[in-house]
């Protein structure tokens, strides 16, 4: 299997593995955990894939990712704050919900 | 100057009750003066647009207001003889339910939203009557199913909500048929304007089957409004609205805009030659013909007063389709002037019906007797209305089913006249024991639920039903006059038979 | 002069942010009306420009892409630009008042609106892969933001449901791109048809790419997080959620599609799209129909609604462009107008439960009066933006001889009409006890004004549609037939 091929498999484990948290874990710690590892999948794949095989690697992936990567931390950070507050405001950390009709 | 006359007049007519309605949703609930104000000088202000426009029209003008709403597809107002003929009817109806609904709604609440649709329905009325194509008719039929949906509901009850579903269901599931034979028409034939004997001979014979399912599918859009059987269904649900919107409903605006579509489809978009020659004519003889021994048979079941009358329009508006679909200019005549005549005859029914109910609780027919005698004025409307509908001459019903039958002889079709005097036997079988009632039977002892009205309250409630039986027996026995409907129509028929 | 104001058009709501961050006193205000009010004027240039050269072409800083940003203003993207600035001011109005400046939640509030207005009119200009990735982050995030601004229990929820399921969209987008990037070594939107020839990468990642998005415009089957979303959000944000946010990640569907995969045959998916928004006009307003709450039946109907922009995609004909155009300019006049009257009734009676709204026409009436309007829009009823868009939908339909679409547009009003109607019976239900005055918030008038303001919008976007068709017609994309 050549490094290329290597990336691949890695990057698809770990966007399974996502998934597999995503779907399964209840506490919205977990899926946050579970979206940056298909996230770092992808930014695996995309370095691995663009990058030619020989001479300088091509620049721009690298700034796609870098700034994929930027954006991804941000919104990890802010989908924390949402947590905490909902955390605060129903004593809970998950989406299972009873009110979900609540008046507006 | 003249110009601008014949640009602006059309838009005018329709703009000046959309204004006022504007204004009084505005004003708000407790502005009455202004409200009443409002109404009354918007109702004189049509009137004297439609005078206006009826002397450019005599004079040989046409006036016309056209733009463009998407590219290629105008809206277009234009004052024809047809368009005028009913334009007028509107106005003067309009004038005289505006002060009877003034009345009759004087303690109830929500009247600024009542007046407020009120006007709006009017609008959306002189738009049907005045639209010169088939999109703009469209725009304001469905402007017209809207706007009188509030009035329908407007008491308010579980009852009423539920019969302003049905007539949304019935008038809605209209529209979309309508809709699909437009555009089925439009991609066909490009947009249309309605020219007196139809536009679309040309298309005969290479989409004859188009043209015969675009025809079928107008026809159901316009008869669900003209209360075709089985299309029929919502109207005597209505019934729960308050008198002054049946009356509307029912001799002005909604049946109406149907019966006047039909009369726009069969004679200026089609022409009467060409539904013949589709093998058309036939198929909506028959429903007519079937809608008028229906109704009048469902008529003679009912036992609640406005419901009687509710099947009675049923199957007086088609007279008129009836008039159309005979063909040739006698019935034609027939059944167009129809439409003036059930408007001023089932107006007065209507109004007599609301006093009745608003000042002595009568709902029943059984609850009639002897009312003659208490309401000596209302009840002599009442008898000059049912007899006009029987079609007793002098009153104006009678020109009517004598055109008609006429008509249907002149043209080889003499079995309608055996429908007519069907029609005619019943139409007396469920008239004649109410008017028996009220005058020859003797009064209880105590009205069901009696309420003192004020005078001025009072003549403002008979004054329109005297107006408008005087206007019944005025067309009947004026009917010779050159400006009469008869003799109006007759010129728009000429029209359609060169 | 043109560059300058495009510039102004994104930079100022954005600068105003960021000073809204740093001075939230009494400057607030003022620093609102500076980020949002020069805009309509601002526009002016580019209009003009677009009307002269049609394409408009802008290399920010003067670095071109791929490691600059490279704008591209055509007529599609003019229209959606002016019916964001438009809807945005005049949902301005409202918010004005529901987010007061000077108050505690408009302090919150202010800075994450002018964020998400200068992100999306970024997001229409932009013209490549990756920038329409950045932009289109930044509006969600500013979105879910807003959402959450009142920390509501149930709008928490939502806001955080959307947030993970955008973020998985996000990462599905961003995958494509990588792929396209790999096969062309272009990341600019309007090369990457000349670049590559269709086959299993490029489609997969063309897939990807439109399934993140479809996931971000809640397109039918993804459409699970939107109504909680904007049936929870305070009014002026669930205004712009249907009115606009929603809208734009369906308009990088169309460019994706209609540019970037220019010359594909695409006929099967293209039925497959249009099927999806069969389904979601047919659930959208069944779901509508039996929500006993306000504004979780307009957000449903705004489901169904998406429901008609996917059909541009098997008509895709001038006319079908035409129609889904003004549907979504009507729509989003008329939602916005839906959103805000439905938040006026809801703080005023203080629930928008569907059973104690009998006879709020009489407390409410103007509020009413614009849920009406709006609804006889998005009814496609004449004479309303909606019914042009109708209209062209049908007559697309009937050129194409797609008996389908066309009954489905047909009918289509119908189930509208059958969730609208249901509520304006609720409301026109007399009470059974008299409303008590007491128990009714006041409100100031603006915010009912700014409603029948937009509903009155798109009930005139009927009269005056023949400018804007024709501007449509002038930015179609390539090989787009009559």
């Amino acid at each position: 299997m050549d490094s290329l091929g290597l990336y691949v498999l890695a990057a698809a484990v770990l966007f399974g593995v996502g998934v597999y948290g995503l779907i399964v874990s209840e506490h919205l710690m977990r899926k946050l955990f579970a979206i940056n590892i298909m996230g770092n999948a992808i930014f695996i794949l995309l370095v691995a894939a663009s990058g030619p095989v020989e001479g300088a690697p091509d620049p721009v992936p690298q700034a796609l990712v870098l700034t994929g990567i930027v954006i991804a931390v941000s919104a990890t950070a802010f989908a924390l704050a949402l947590m905490v507050r909902l955390y605060q405001e129903t004593g809970q950390a998950t989406l299972s919900s009873r009110d979900e009709g609540d008046d507006g | 100057m003249m110009a601008f006359l014949l640009y602006w007049t059309p838009l005018a007519l329709v703009l000046v009750s959309a204004f006022a309605g504007a204004v009084i949703f505005v004003a708000g609930e407790r502005r009455w003066l202004l409200r009443t104000i409002l109404n009354l000088a918007a109702a004189v202000i049509k009137l004297l647009l439609v005078i206006l426009i009826g002397i450019l029209v005599l004079n040989g003008h046409t006036p016309e207001f056209r733009v463009a709403l998407v590219p290629n597809l105008d809206l277009v107002l234009r004052a024809d003889a047809l368009s005028l003929l009913f334009a007028s009817l509107s106005a003067v109806l309009w004038m005289v339910t505006t002060v009877y609904a003034i009345a009759y709604l004087e303690r109830s609440p929500n009247r600024a939203r009542f007046f407020g649709f009120f006007s709006l329905c009017v609008a959306a009325t002189m738009g049907i009557s005045l639209a010169g194509n088939l999109l703009t008719f469209f725009i304001f039929y469905e402007l017209l199913t809207l706007t009188t949906w509030p009035l329908v509901v407007h008491t308010g009850t579980a009852a009423a909500i539920r019969s302003g579903r049905t007539y949304l269901r019935y008038t809605l599931s209209g529209g979309v048929l309508f809709l699909i034979g437009l555009i089925w028409l439009y991609g066909l034939a490009g947009p249309q304007d309605f020219i007196a004997g139809g536009t679309l001979a040309e298309y005969g014979v290479d989409a004859r089957f188009s043209l015969q399912v675009i025809f079928v599918l107008m026809t159901i859009g316009m008869g669900v409004k003209a209360a075709l059987v089985p299309l029929h269904g919502w109207l005597p649900e209505a019934m729960v609205a308050p008198a002054p919107v049946s009356a509307l409903l029912h001799a002005v605006a909604v049946v109406k805009a149907g019966a006047f579509g039909l009369v726009r489809l069969v004679e200026d978009v089609f022409g009467p030659q060409l539904v013949a020659d589709l093998g058309l004519d036939l198929p909506l003889l028959l429903a007519a013909a079937v809608t008028i021994l229906y109704g009048s048979f469902q008529a003679l079941r009912q036992v609640d007063l406005k419901k009687r009358l509710a099947f009675s329009t049923v199957s007086q508006v088609s007279y008129i389709i009836l008039g159309i679909a005979i063909g040739g200019p006698i019935a034609t005549t027939g059944g167009i002037v129809h439409l003036v005549h059930q408007g001023l005859m089932k107006i007065i029914l209507f109004f007599c019906a609301g006093i009745f109910g608003n000042l002595l609780g009568i709902k029943y027919i059984h609850q009639l007797d002897g009312v003659g005698r208490r309401m000596p004025w209302t009840s002599a409307c009442f008898t000059v209305g049912a007899l006009g509908m029987i079609g007793l001459p002098p009153v104006a019903g009678f020109i009517s089913k004598w055109y008609l039958g006429a008509g249907a002889v002149a043209v080889d079709r003499a079995w309608v006249v055996g429908v007519l005097v069907a029609s005619t036997i019943l139409n007396a079988s469920y008239f004649l024991p109410v008017i028996k009632r009220i005058w020859l039977n003797p009064p209880p002892d105590k009205w069901p639920s009696e309420v003192q009205v004020s005078r001025i309250e009072a003549a403002s409630l008979v004054g329109p039903a005297i107006a408008a039986a005087g206007l019944a027996l005025g067309v009947g026995l004026f009917a010779g006059h050159p400006l009469s409907p008869l003799n109006w129509v007759a010129g728009i028929v000429t029209g359609y038979f060169p | 002069m043109t560059a300058e104001a495009l510039a102004l058009i994104v930079f100022l709501p954005l600068l105003a942010a960021c000073a809204a961050v740093a001075f939230p006193g009494r400057w607030l205000g003022w620093i609102v009306r500076i980020g949002l009010l020069p805009l309509p004027v601002l526009m002016l240039a580019p209009t003009l420009a677009v009307l002269d050269q049609n394409v408009i072409h802008l290399a920010l800083a003067g670095h071109a892409s791929p490691l600059g940003i490279e704008w591209r203003l055509d007529p599609l993207s003019l229209l959606m630009l002016w019916l964001n600035v438009g809807i945005t001011v005049l949902i301005s109005l409202h918010a004005g008042v529901s987010f007061r400046p000077d108050s505690d939640r408009g302090q919150r509030f202010w800075p994450l609106w002018l964020i998400l207005f200068a992100s999306m009119n970024a997001l229409v200009l932009s013209a490549d892969l990756f920038n329409l990735y950045v932009t289109l982050e930044l509006v969600t995030l500013a979105a879910i933001g807003l959402i959450a601004v009142e920390s509501k229990p149930a709008a928490l929820r939502a806001g955080m449901r959307y947030l993970l399921l955008a973020l998985m969209a996000s990462l599905l987008y961003l995958l494509g791109v990588g792929l396209i990037y790999g096969q062309t070594g272009t990341l600019d939107l309007y090369l990457i048809a000349e670049q590559i020839e269709p086959g299993w990468l490029p489609v997969t990642a063309m897939a990807l790419m439109i399934v993140g998005l479809l996931i971000k415009s809640a397109v039918f089957p993804l459409h699970a997080w939107l109504p909680a979303a904007h049936g929870n959000a305070p009014g002026p944000v669930s205004a712009i959620l249907s009115a606009m946010v929603v809208k734009v990640s369906i308009y990088m569907i169309w460019r994706l599609w209609f540019w970037g995969a220019a010359g594909w045959d695409l006929a099967t998916a293209a039925n497959l799209m249009g099927l999806l928004g069969a389904a979601a006009i047919v659930y959208g307003s069944l779901a509508a129909l039996v929500q006993d709450r306000l504004k979780m039946i307009v957000a449903y109907s705004t489901v169904a609604q998406l429901g008609y922009l996917m059909l541009l995609f098997p008509l895709a004909s001038t006319l079908a462009f035409q129609a889904a155009s003004y549907h979504l300019l009507s729509h989003g006049l008329a939602k916005a107008a839906m959103f805000l009257a439905a938040a006026n009734i809801l703080s005023s009676v203080g629930t928008d439960r569907l059973q104690r709204l009998a006879g709020v026409d009489q407390r409410r009436p103007l509020d009413v009066f614009a849920l009406a309007l709006g609804g006889v829009s998005i009814l496609g009823l004449p004479p309303s933006g909606g019914f042009v868009a109708k209209w062209l939908f049908l007559e697309a339909a009937w050129h194409q001889q797609a008996w389908g679409w066309l009954v489905l547009v047909a009918a289509g009003g119908l189930l509208a009409a059958a969730y609208l109607f249901r509520v304006l019976g609720v409301i026109c239900l007399h009470p059974r006890k008299r409303l008590n005055r007491r128990q009714h918030r006041e409100i100031p008038n603006l915010a009912s004004v700014a409603a029948l303001i937009l509903a009155v919008s798109a009930i005139a976007a009927g009269f005056f549609s023949a400018p804007v068709l024709s501007l449509i017609s002038a930015g179609l994309p390539p090989g787009v037939t009559p």
